[in-house]
């Protein structure tokens, strides 16, 4: 068979073949982390060596409590710190080694939303993803416009491109903050909580939005959360934390079992398989009065 | 979507710079002995066919050698002030930032005349001076400025007009100890003042500075407006931010630095003058920057005017100008209430 044939037979093949012949995009593998007050002094917060893998299309949770090392493991996979050991690879390159300008082409984050100092318009902020592919002065040309312009459609926000960023809801703001990573066409989204600020209706929305949006455009989703209704529904991987330890990796139906849970997040919970094979998790007040 | 283009840049800052001419050629004409605007610009055409000797003699030494050293030393100094202001401003994401209220100015006054009683015999020493007194303060105020690891917005302004207080202290003292030497009055340290003319040998390192501070800043005016959405933002979106926050830093003490070794603390414009040009054209930085600049040397131009002219032949320190209308916007700014 001669190389333009298997081309296009993977490039067509993509979307019907199982997971296991995906390419392999995020490889964290036996990463580990210290942070500590000084060189010489004991390590305050360790997060020891964790492992898994992400394929395109894919969205997976990192999930755990409070202090569980969910955002330092968030770190490492944008590449701000270097894994003390292992590797964090994105397609085969170190991401702590990108320069922060190819890095920026390839990884987007979405934090929870900062605020901004002077009023900009919706639509200017979107523009700003184009920024790590522009020149000196970043003036935007006809085709960063049109991208901007798409972003922000494909979020549902068009019509939110001349207000004021201080003038969006919680809602609409995380759409144009999501947009603007969009404008960015990674290939690696990362969400530090991005349902932190949004009302239940909205959280939903969002999370069905990024599924939506990594099928279209082949990301891989890492969303960092404490939700475990919303990763239970939406994840097709979860990585759990406790304690700055990975505890567990595999589907929401794998990593939620009872007695794990229970332990990882503290509280009494029931965990039941719901139709589409996604496990629901049920709140237990101590008392046995349910609460969800 | 209405993004800045070159296009637009270049207009706005062609018409900003005609104005800027307009308010110059206003200069020139008023002051203790008024000229008519028209024999002003038959006159400025007979030294551009270089017949200037057909004029005057008092006339010319009143115009071009008094008036139009200290218009165009006023220029440089307004847009030092402004550029390093709005620079401020990003950098500590803070509107209420200027090089004057952060004791900046009162840092770079501080270290010229240290440096002038070190070693008086070396003039070009005062802007050297004035250099590392800007820098040391603005790290001394960003460091007061700081609460567990975050920059905290009203500490930081507090830092700031403690230390410029504190150094005018200092000033006041120096000044009436040392009283004798040779140093220029306490009203232009601590306030600010053109009407000292400036060697034609500090005039170059003057324009120099500027233009490579400006410059440099505005080498990284993209990457401002990405640092003012947070550090960490911009840093995910591809900024270097240690990088353009050093060059920042330096490039606005530099200009804060030389503006006050020309003319003393001149206070407020670094921040009425971004501000005002922020409402107008809006706060993308690429815009900002040489608009603030322009304007900056627009506001300086007309209030050292009226500083020459409202009680003439008396004149007023220039600085006297700005605060009064400085003041006003800053509490305004402050009640409107802080990010």
């Amino acid at each position: 068979m001669s190389l333009p044939d298997t081309f296009a037979q993977t490039m067509s093949g993509r979307a019907e073949r199982p997971n296991r012949e995906k390419v392999v995009r995020l490889n964290v593998e036996q990463a580990s982390y210290a942070y500590s007050s000084g060189a010489q002094s004991a390590p305050t917060f360790t997060l020891s060596a964790t492992s898994f893998q992400a394929h395109e299309r894919e969205i997976v949770a990192i999930l755990g409590p409070n202090a569980s090392g969910k955002s330092t493991l968030l770190q490492l996979i944008t590449g701000t710190i270097a894994p003390l050991s292992g590797r964090v690879e994105l397609d085969g390159e170190e991401t702590s080694r990108l320069d922060v300008r190819t890095r920026a082409q390839r990884i987007a984050v979405v934090h929870q939303e900062s605020p901004a100092v002077y009023p900009a318009l919706a639509g200017d902020f979107v523009l700003q993803g184009r920024y790590p592919y522009g020149r000196a002065l970043r003036f935007a040309n006809r085709e960063d416009i049109e991208i901007a312009r798409n972003a922000l459609a494909q979020v549902g926000g068009e019509h939110l491109s001349k207000r004021t960023i201080g003038e969006l809801s919680g809602g609409e703001k995380q759409r144009v903050i999501l947009a603007r990573a969009l404008a960015q066409q990674p290939r690696l989204m990362l969400l530090d909580e991005p349902t932190l600020h949004l009302d239940i209706g909205a959280q939903v929305e969002l999370l069905e939005r990024l599924r939506q949006l990594s099928q279209e455009n082949r990301y891989t989703v890492v969303v960092v959360t404490h939700e475990l209704g919303l990763a239970a529904e939406f994840a097709d991987q979860v990585v759990l934390l406790r304690h700055g330890r990975c505890l567990r990796v595999g589907s929401p139906a794998a990593v939620y079992q009872k007695e794990l849970l229970e332990q990882v997040f503290d509280a009494p919970l029931d965990v039941e398989l719901g139709p589409a094979g996604r496990p629901r998790v049920n709140l237990r007040a101590r008392r046995g009065d349910e609460i969800t | 979507m209405r993004p800045l283009t070159l296009k637009r840049l270049l207009w706005t800052c062609g018409g900003l710079a005609l104005l800027l001419l307009a308010s110059v050629v206003l200069a020139l004409k008023l002051g203790a002995v008024p000229i008519s605007v028209t024999d002003l610009i038959l006159d400025l055409g007979r030294i551009a066919i270089g017949r200037a000797n057909e004029l005057p003699t008092e006339y010319r030494m009143i115009v071009f050698d008094l008036r139009l050293p200290r218009i165009l030393l006023g220029i440089l100094v307004g847009a030092a002030l402004s550029v390093s202001g709005a620079s401020f401003q990003a950098l500590l994401r803070n509107p209420l930032a200027d090089p004057y209220v952060l004791g900046v100015s009162s840092g770079a006054a501080l270290g010229s005349i240290l440096a002038l009683i070190i070693a008086p015999e070396f003039a070009l020493i005062t802007p050297l001076g004035a250099f590392l007194g800007a820098i040391l303060t603005i790290t001394g105020v960003y460091f007061l400025g700081r609460r567990e690891g975050q920059l905290d917005s009203t500490t930081l302004l507090l830092g700031g007009i403690i230390s410029a207080s504190f150094f005018s202290a200092i000033i006041i003292f120096l000044m009436t100890t040392l009283a004798g030497r040779d140093l220029r009055g306490m009203v232009f340290w601590l306030m600010g003042d053109l009407s000292t003319p400036v060697s034609p040998a500090m005039q170059w390192i003057f324009t120099v500075g500027l233009l490579a501070g400006i410059g440099a800043i505005y080498s990284t005016s993209a990457d401002l407006n990405l640092l003012l959405t947070g550090e960490r933002e911009a840093a995910h979106l591809g900024v270097e931010v240690t990088r353009v926050k050093l060059v920042v830093y330096v490039s606005a003490s530099l200009l804060t630095a030389l503006a006050v070794s020309a003319s003393g603390a001149i206070g407020y414009v670094g921040l009425l003058v971004p501000h005002i040009v922020r409402l107008i054209f809006g706060s993308d930085y690429r815009l900002l920057i040489p608009a603030s600049a322009l304007c900056g040397a627009i506001t300086i131009v007309l209030a050292d005017m009226l500083a020459r002219t409202v009680v003439a032949p008396t004149e007023l320190p220039v600085g006297a100008m700005t605060a009064l209308a400085g003041a006003p916007v800053f509490i305004y700014l402050l009640r409107r209430g802080l990010p």
